[in-house]
């Protein structure tokens, strides 16, 4: 191994970045200082890459099987979907009461979504940034979900859903009621100048407390996602850090295919807790105040 | 790992494919199922509806048959009865024509007693003429004791 291990693990984190460098020329960054230097308007060409071509498998397996979908006896690619949407259908209900039609088709999207997204988890840490180096890309990170924008503007996407929601389900003036009279409430009845008087001064303290409730949803929603597919990778290369020598070589081996084992679990897990937290969220955002 | 346009990026695909999945997809397939799924109800119900059907039409035909088995037990009893019947009545039949002959042949040797018994009666008055006319001799008159001999031969 020419390159030493730190360089190694450096490499294997670093996104194939295209912005602009500060000299003004636009095109992609050649290591991780120089994609720190492009700031906000850069794009992960890698990870938007492969969030978008799994994105689109997606869209195509099921469509696929939505084209062919009979309500005869069903083949094996539509018993396949239809047990995934069978699940996804089963699990919305049980959580979001109101009537959205959106909400089961999002959280299949996103269930089916994240975990093929996850699943590139599973491939071999070196095979495809190799083969990109052979055709002169240098960097190549596969796991769009080890970036935290793939899965941060996800969670973007679900806070204006909820928010929009909020607004659409409650009013404006019932959103801002909410976050401006919870969890301090001034007590009903008494003198109404006082009464006054609490409501604004608790007002402030409120929206601190509702605000971070409300942004907090979204922040641990894909941050949990990126931390423990980030974590996941990470021992990935770790592991293909030992293929050196022949016996620590077979040692290696013997981790990663256990560690793939778990991994499994971790990535249908992750998939389904980001699909369900979307579902609790939209919920919680229809909830009207006699509901809770 | 820096916060980049990426976030926008996936934001704008997140919503992309979700409205893909929400217009295209969840409706034909959700609709497909429930309508598979209807199907198969609609199935057991039926095999539900046929099942109790056969049972009321195997209980329908269990009450006919007895009903049969009952009026055919009626039938022979009733041929029965009729056959007795017939057979008491030949049986009269059969005596009174026995009765019937009986007396016509009683009849007929009556009569044809009386008959022997009148043939009789001519031959034994013949055989008296002819032996009193051998014991008189020649001149007894036929003709003369005719009438004695009829009386003769009636009281014989």
């Amino acid at each position: 191994m020419a390159e030493s291990s730190g360089d190694y693990i450096k490499h294997h984190l670093t996104n194939l970045t295209y912005g602009q460098h500060p000299d003004g020329t636009w095109g992609f960054a050649e290591n991780a200082e120089q994609a720190a230097a492009m700031g906000f308007w850069s794009i992960n060409v890698d990870s938007m890459a492969w969030a978008v071509a799994l994105g689109a498998l997606f869209c195509v397996i099921f469509g696929i099987a939505a084209r062919r979908a009979t309500a005869g006896v069903p083949g094996g690619l539509q018993n396949a979907v239809e047990m995934i949407v069978d699940f996804i259908d089963e699990t919305v209900s049980s959580i979001f009461q109101h009537r959205n039609d959106l909400i089961a088709p999002m959280a299949l999207t996103i269930f089916v979504w994240v975990f093929l997204m996850n699943l590139m988890d599973l491939v071999p840490v070196d095979w495809i940034p190799e083969a990109a180096k052979l055709m002169g890309v240098e960097f190549m990170k596969v796991v769009p979900s080890t970036d935290p924008n793939i899965t941060l503007g996800m969670a973007l996407a679900v806070f204006i859903l909820v928010i929009f929601y909020s607004i659409k389900v409650k009013g404006i003036g019932g959103f801002l009621k909410e976050l401006l009279c919870h969890p301090f409430e001034a007590p009903k009845g008494g003198n109404p100048v006082v009464r006054g008087l609490l409501i604004v001064i608790l007002a402030p303290i409120n929206l601190i407390l509702e605000g971070v409730t409300l942004l907090a949803k979204p922040v641990s929603l894909g941050l949990r996602l990126f931390g423990n597919l980030y974590a996941g990778e990470m021992i990935f290369i770790l592991i293909a850090l030992m293929y050196g020598g022949i016996v620590i070589g077979v040692f290696g081996a013997a981790l990663q295919w256990a560690w793939a084992m778990f991994h499994v679990l971790i990535i249908t897990l992750q998939a389904f807790i980001f699909a369900v937290l979307t579902v609790v969220y939209l919920a919680q955002a229809h909830d009207t105040e006699e509901d809770h | 790992m820096n916060i980049t346009a990426t976030l926008i990026g996936q934001t704008l695909a997140f919503a992309v494919f979700v409205w893909t999945c929400w217009k295209f997809i969840w409706p034909v397939l959700i609709s497909a199922m429930r309508e598979r799924q209807k199907t198969i109800a609609d199935g057991l119900e039926a095999a539900d509806k046929a099942q109790r059907d056969l049972e009321h039409a195997e209980a329908r035909a269990e009450e006919r048959l007895s009903g049969a088995r009952a009026e055919a037990r009626q039938i022979v009893e009733q041929a029965r009865g009729q056959a007795a019947e017939m057979v008491e009545e030949a049986k009269s039949v059969a005596q009174a024509e026995r009765e019937r002959i009986l007396e016509a042949a009683q009849a007929d040797i009556e009569q044809e007693m009386n008959r022997a018994r009148e043939a009789l009666r001519g031959r034994v008055a013949e055989l008296a003429i002819a032996g009193a006319s051998r014991i008189v001799s020649a001149d007894l008159d036929r003709s003369r004791h005719d009438a004695l001999l009829d009386k003769l031969a009636t009281e014989l």
